[in-house]
């Protein structure tokens, strides 16, 4: 039987009749047309399908869609709602040379976007550590890990010492 | 590759749950986050016609402390928010390091503390420290409620002794006991994500600076979680010492019945018993004697 839900994804409200086991993955990519959230390994291991939900980086090929009634969900598109103006993980992605095939990037970024609302400034460890469910096959990490510390920079500029809040 | 379709319910309240699965039968399952139950799905170890979902369950999300009744673990309560739990930091800190420790950002997420006991891996993270803290369950199912020590629970690889359309609840351990530590240690091959191919929870109280209790438990040498009575036996009435530490561990590889997997192979993690829990004892100690 399919489920009557409301997703939110990126602000946008979707009234969807949705089959139990179908995952928020193919659901965004095959419904929504989102195709921005990648499938990689569909375990939960590679973090190419992750997603934000309710400010929660989730692998999105282990959540049911049906689950996510009423949710806020958050994927690539919605760090650049406009698509003309780059998020500054995005940004920051490009200047370093974080990204080469691109296949892991929208993963990548949005678990970046998860450690930035929940620790503005986070150590070179503290960032490889967020990153240890996001796998990337092309770049070696190096560049990933300095265009998170590029970004956390620009997101939230750290205050120098002696000056008020 | 067809995976089984099956029907989902997300019921309110937990007599319905339980309801659920007694009408429903085969093919059931509990799902909490979901991370395993999923997984076993996608890889045709399990084919569910029904999955009764926990998550609209009001409360089980809830973690919970009190010096009376120690701390209540909901069985939707997420890893990721057993890992940085104020209280858990403060009086339970090797459980939040287990769960720190358990998978990676996402699944920690997703995941619950509850269903990584429930899923019975050998390895699973967070069962060798609530071992060694005498952690209970609570579990409810269709003859009422009961309630089990963790000790009694794993059964085998993915099997426990809960009955059938019996659901565990919470997990409950009793506040730390004066003179007490407890110390988590794993090892695995890639550091982060992937099973630990050894681990151990120990817990010591300590008496005028001698051991008075110990327990041991090693995850992912073994059928299920072990526990480890002669490693424990070479630390009671003693002072704990680099030689004594040693002898308990040597003694805990004796005890162990690990397997080549791809993980490790069975010689490694017997070795890596004798260490890890040589390791966790003296951090223990240090513990239990700073905590007066």
């Amino acid at each position: 039987m399919k489920h009557e839900i409301t997703l939110r994804v990126n602000n946008d409200t979707y009234s969807l009749a949705i089959d139990p086991w179908r995952t928020l993955n193919e659901v965004l990519r095959e419904d929504l047309n989102l195709t921005g959230t990648k499938l990689g390994c569909g375990s939960g291991d590679c973090g190419a399908c992750t997603v934000i939900v309710d400010g929660r980086s989730v692998s999105s090929c282990l959540t049911l869609a049906v689950e996510m009634d009423q949710k806020e969900i958050m994927t690539v598109e919605g760090l650049a709602p406009s698509g003309e103006k780059l998020h500054p993980i995005q940004e920051s992605f490009i200047e370093k040379g974080a990204i080469q095939c691109g296949f892991c990037t929208p993963g990548m970024e949005l678990s970046a976007y998860h450690l930035l609302s929940q620790n503005p400034h986070p150590s070179e460890t503290e960032i490889r550590e967020s990153l240890s469910g996001n796998l990337c096959r092309c770049t070696g990490y190096t560049k990933i890990v300095e265009a998170i510390e590029a970004s956390a920079d620009k997101m939230k500029p750290r205050k120098r010492k002696g000056r008020k809040k | 590759m067809t995976l089984s379709r099956f029907e989902l319910f997300s019921p309110a309240h937990l007599d319905e749950a339980v309801a659920l699965l007694k009408e429903k039968g085969k093919d059931t399952f509990v799902m909490a986050g979901g991370t395993d139950l999923l997984i076993k799905r996608r890889h045709q170890i399990i084919h569910p016609k029904t999955i009764v979902s926990l998550k609209k369950i009001d409360g089980l999300n809830r973690i919970s402390f009190s010096r009376n009744k120690g701390l209540v673990i909901g069985a939707t309560a997420l890893l990721a928010d057993v890992a940085r739990h104020r209280t858990i930091l403060k009086h339970y800190p090797a459980i939040a390091r287990a769960a720190t420790n358990t998978a990676n950002v996402q699944i920690r997420n997703m995941g619950t503390l509850v269903g990584n006991l429930c899923n019975a891996s050998p390895a699973a993270d967070n069962a060798p420290t609530l071992l060694a803290m005498n952690a209970e369950l609570n579990i409810t199912g269709p003859r009422g409620e009961r309630v089990l020590p963790l000790e009694d629970f794993f059964l085998g690889p993915g099997a426990t002794a809960l009955q059938p359309a019996e659901i565990v609840t919470s997990v409950v351990v009793p506040l730390p006991l004066p003179g007490s530590g407890t110390a988590y240690l794993h090892l695995s091959a890639r550091g982060r994500i992937d099973c630990s191919a050894a681990s151990t929870g120990v817990s010591l109280t300590l008496k005028k600076s001698r051991v008075n209790s110990a327990r041991i438990f090693i995850g992912a040498c073994g059928p299920t979680p072990l526990r480890m009575p002669k490693a424990e036996a070479q630390l009671i009435n003693q002072k704990v010492t680099q030689a004594t530490a040693e002898k308990a561990g040597l003694a805990a590889s004796g005890e162990s019945k690990p397997i080549s997997d791809v993980r490790a192979n069975e010689d490694y993690r017997s070795r890596m018993v004798a260490v890890l829990v040589k390791r966790a004892i003296i951090e223990a100690y240090g513990l239990a004697r700073e905590n007066k």
